[in-house]
């Protein structure tokens, strides 16, 4: 230590005597780990192409005396993390901070593609959640988790399916990326639930904008990024297992995992969970037929040679998810009937048995990722992978019909993914990519009833470029670009009187092939053109405090559920219609963050606007008569749309208290009617209370208090129905009011754990209490709030092992 | 090298293999197996011979362009009746009805004439529980009126409520409804 000061010492002397410059400027900072805000100890700063090192002390500080004025490049290395470089012209004292990746997980995540994937290096507006508190939602869903997030809320059916939402958007606006590849899972469906094992993820990044541009230039609303927990490279083998009990379902889940990987970079992991619940309850009332069972498996195996590697995983989600029995109706009589009834009319004693109506959804994703370092340039990778989406929904039947699948889907999606990382440029942090996809859709035709979505084959190409330009140490600049091109090739039949009232046999006489009679057999093909982008600045203020500006643009072609719907929805009585003139829709948000710290309150304010041209929604349009009874019709149109809004985080630490508030609102508007927008998430806000104290085995105790209001910015798609009254025999007119969100709600949660060490090992144990209270509510985002009460208390134990 | 050998080899075997599995026939027309597209009601006078009382052919399944049919009912008549479910969409038209008797226990048609009809109907069928189905039934026309009657077929309801068995629908069978069609009915 000391000669290597004296070195410095020496060299410093000896280049000011050379150059016979002012060389008493220095450089000081301090480095930080990126994950938990402390201090670095023993990190090494040198300064390139010298042999001028520093260590950081027990603070993470360093320094350097006596230098020069010159051009230099400072490089940062730790023992356990990705280092770091910085260029600067030094020509005053300098005080430069970094902040390192360190963590024992996550630095492995030098794996594949390098790092994972870094909200902080772009202007991203986006929010994260760990390994640790995800573990806490071992036994509940990716959208549950989720919801922990400001600004992110969900849209449900029932309390087993759950889409997140991220500022007001959902379903095809938002993409969820699992382990960098883009879930293909039939997501336009507002009840088909992302299928990802919540268990298989070590971090979950929302970006609440168009801004990652690598993954699609359609996210309206966001990206979800969920990323497995990874190998690192040195001999080891870490294991996780969960098990969560819970009273509410009287079930749980199971979840294990484990890695071996060597120093050579060889690896590989394999991950599992089963879960099993049976039919929850409301406060008063079994919700019947809301159990649900699943089994989830991800396989991996992968040699990372640091400078290049190659990795192949396998992921399986397989659910089976009870549809609650009293939401399967007749017609718009048995909707008003089960409105007024206020409770469910099946109730039925606790069961584990799933009955119609019922989903059975299988996923599959085959991924084959290989990248190689090129000097000169950065990093170049290529990954295919293939999935296949297996959706069998099953109807109440007649006729011994139930156990045919009235829905059997299957969607297959192969994608090629080419990325060019180009890191060698000063200051610039670029990158280009290019992608292919291929996705069939195929309906079996045995299940007698006719298909919601048609059969079709989409061939879709894209490519991308994007660059950070690193301007000074307090800024950045960054922006992208991206193209979509599409090809949608459908067969479809129509029920020919359909064709014709929607007039398409005078718009799209080319399309029919040939005529059956009632039904008619067509081929609508359509390409889109899509155009993305982005353009964002992030700025460091001197105490700290960080600012990030963004202007995104994303644009969606329309999804084969918007442009081929055609049929009946059992859970809301609806017919629901499909519009093949739909065109894509652009958006164009701006979104701010200021992030920062006052003592020990933390805050983010995340305030955003975003205007969408040609918005796709989904709304009443008369009523049908039908053998059946009576339909409200909903089909789709285009408007402008405006969503404005701001999410609102806040920490305050005191001693062992740690005080966290979230707070969201959003305003959804359609500008072309000046009405509000449908199923926008009402106010809501979240207080949590922590009390910790390390000193006894890592105890915590945590009261959460979660408030939502409720919604007043709604669209009036209450209808008037002729019904018949079953007393006297008359028709009599019945306003049917499916608009009216439900009351605000407030709900109390708890959470308390310790954790025990085992020689290396850790077992944790922690009660998590939903719902102490046992309130009664319903809630507006949930498409069966017409039917049933949201569930009741759900006391959790949960074991966790670490090893 | 050798893994990776065998590696893009098997990728490529996989792009192969998908790439054949998708194919370019037309979709199987589905023939939709469970839909009711017609229902018929028979009515016989007391010794007379059946007629076509009502008819309701909803032949695309999707209310667009649904034919009723309806003949005039004679004043102070007992008709003995029968209704008849069938899908017109298989060929030959399946007959439903055989369905509904088997789950006789599940299902059960409610006749709701209009205040100003005046007529009244029993049931003359049971199922296993010693419930009516109401695919056969006793319509009795009193005085000359004008109205409607509403036809509708419950699945799964239930069944014991109180006042079912007589033909009550309240809100207490609940259950799901598969059919409900309405006639102008004139007694002459």
């Amino acid at each position: 230590m000391f000669q290597k000061f004296s070195l410095l010492l020496f060299l410093a002397s000896a280049s000011s005597f050379i150059f016979a410059q002012d060389c008493d400027l220095s450089i000081s900072g301090q480095i930080i780990d990126i994950h938990n805000n402390m201090p670095l100890q023993s990190a090494v700063i040198s300064i390139e192409g010298t042999n001028t090192v520093s260590y950081t002390d027990e603070n993470g500080y360093y320094e350097f005396k006596e230098l020069c004025e010159s051009q230099l490049r400072l490089k940062v290395t730790h023992p356990y993390c990705v280092s770091a470089t910085k260029s600067i012209r030094l020509v005053e004292d300098t005080q430069i901070n970094f902040r390192l990746e360190h963590h024992l997980e996550e630095l492995n995540e030098v794996l594949l593609k390098g790092k994972l994937y870094n909200a902080d290096l772009n202007s991203s507006i986006s929010s994260q959640i760990k390994s640790e508190e995800l573990d806490r939602f071992s036994s509940a869903s990716l959208g549950e988790a989720l919801e922990s997030i400001s600004g992110v809320s969900s849209l449900n059916t029932g309390s087993s399916i759950v889409k997140p939402i991220i500022q007001g958007l959902h379903s095809s606006r938002v993409l969820i990326i699992n382990d960098n590849v883009r879930l293909y899972d039939q997501q336009w469906g507002e009840d088909h639930a992302p299928n990802v094992d919540i268990n298989s993820a070590a971090n979950v990044t929302v970006i609440k904008g168009a801004s990652a541009l690598k993954y699609g230039g359609d996210a309206i609303g966001g990206v979800i990024v969920v990323e497995p927990r990874k190998a690192p490279i040195k001999d080891t083998l870490m294991g996780k297992t969960i098990l969560t009990g819970e009273t509410n379902g009287r079930g749980g889940t199971l979840s294990s995992s484990l890695i071996k990987s060597k120093s050579n970079g060889f690896n590989y992991r394999i991950q599992g969970s089963l879960k099993r619940l049976g039919d929850l309850r409301a406060p008063d009332y079994q919700l019947t037929n809301t159990g649900q069972r699943e089994n989830n498996l991800s396989l991996g195996i992968g040699l990372n040679k640091i400078d290049y590697g190659i990795d192949f995983s396998f992921k399986l989600t397989n659910t089976e998810i009870g549809i609650l029995r009293a939401a399967h109706i007749g017609n718009a009589r048995d909707l008003v009937n089960a409105i007024n009834r206020q409770e469910p009319f099946y109730i039925d004693d606790f069961s584990y048995t799933i009955n119609n109506p019922k989903q059975e959804v299988t996923h599959q994703i085959y991924k084959l990722n290989t990248f190689k370092k090129i000097n000169n340039i950065g990093e170049a990778s290529l990954q295919y992978s293939f999935q296949n989406n297996d959706r069998l929904e099953f109807d109440v039947r007649r006729g011994g019909r139930s156990d045919l699948a009235a829905m059997d889907m299957n969607l297959k999606t192969h994608t090629l993914l080419a990325q060019l990382e180009w890191t060698e440029v000063k200051d610039f942090n670029s990158e280009f990519g290019a992608e292919l996809n291929a996705q069939t859709n195929f309906s079996d035709p045995n299940t007698g009833v006719k298909r919601l979505i048609p059969d079709y084959e989409m061939y879709s190409a894209g490519v991308f470029a994007s660059s950070i330009y690193e301007v000074s140490e307090n800024w950045k600049i960054d922006a992208g670009f991206r193209y979509d091109f599409s090809n949608i090739n459908a067969d479809k039949f129509y029920s020919t009187s359909r064709w014709r009232n929607l007039n398409y046999n005078q718009l799209y006489p080319e399309f029919e092939v040939e005529d059956f009679g009632n039904q008619i057999l067509t081929n609508p093909v359509f390409d889109y053109h899509n155009f993305s982008g982005t353009i964002g600045a992030t700025h460091i203020f001197k105490n700290d405090w960080k600012l990030i500006s963004n202007i995104s643009s994303a644009s969606r072609a329309p999804n084969p559920s918007e442009l081929f719907s055609e049929g009946l929805h059992h859970s809301l009585a609806t017919i629901e219609l499909g519009e093949l003139q739909l065109d894509s829709e652009q958006s164009l948000k701006t979104g701010l963050e200021l992030q920062g710290k006052i003592n020990n309150l933390g805050f983010s304010i995340q305030p955003y606007y975003n205007y969408i041209k040609d918005f796709i929604i989904l709304e009443p349009r008369g009523i049908e008569t039908t053998i059946r009874g009576s339909f409200p019709v909903y089909a789709y149109r285009q408007t402008n749309a405006r969503l404005f809004g701001v999410d609102v985080s806040a920490s305050y630490t005191y001693r062992n208290f740690d005080l966290l508030s979230n707070f969201a609102f959003v305003d959804g508007t359609d500008l072309d009617r000046n009405t509000a927008l449908i199923n926008m998430p009402p106010f809501n806000l979240s207080n949590t209370l922590t009390y910790t104290k390390a000193e006894w085995k890592n105890f915590y105790l945590s009261v959460n208090s979660k408030f939502v209001a409720e919604q007043r910015l709604f669209p009036d798609n209450n209808f008037i129905a002729d019904i018949v009254n079953t007393s006297t025999g008359n028709f009599e007119e019945v306003l049917v009011d499916i608009s009216t969100p439900p009351e605000a709600y407030h709900l109390l949660n708890f959470r308390s754990g310790i954790e025990f060490d085992l020689n290396s090992n850790s077992l944790s144990i922690d009660l998590i209490i939903n719902n102490v209270l046992n309130t009664r509510y319903r809630d507006y985002l949930n498409r069966l709030r017409f039917y049933a009460d949201e569930v009741g208390t759900n006391a959790m134990l949960q074991l966790k092992f670490n090893y | 090298m050798k893994a990776m050998k065998l590696l893009s080899l098997s990728l490529i075997a996989l792009l192969t293999f998908s790439a054949c599995s998708s194919d370019d026939d037309a979709p199987e027309l589905i023939n939709q197996e469970e839909v009711i597209t017609t229902l018929n009601v028979y009515l016989t006078p007391e010794g007379g011979t059946e007629m076509l009382a009502f008819s309701y052919n909803d032949l695309d399944a999707d209310g667009l362009n649904p034919e009723k049919t309806t003949m005039p009912l004679s004043a102070n008549t007992t008709y003995t009746g029968r209704v008849e479910f069938l899908n017109k969409l298989e060929d030959p038209a399946e007959d439903i009805t055989v369905e509904v008797r088997e789950e006789g226990n599940e299902h059960q048609v409610f006749y709701l004439p209009s205040t100003s009809l005046d007529l009244n109907t029993t049931y003359l069928d049971t199922d296993v529980d010693g419930n009516p189905i109401g695919v056969e039934f006793r319509l009795q026309t009193t005085t000359v009126s004008n109205g409607i009657l509403t036809f509708i077929l419950i699945h799964d309801g239930n069944k014991f409520a109180a006042g079912a068995s007589e033909g009550i629908l309240s809100d207490s069978v609940g259950g799901e409804t598969d059919i409900e069609a309405t006639f102008d009915v004139t007694i002459q």
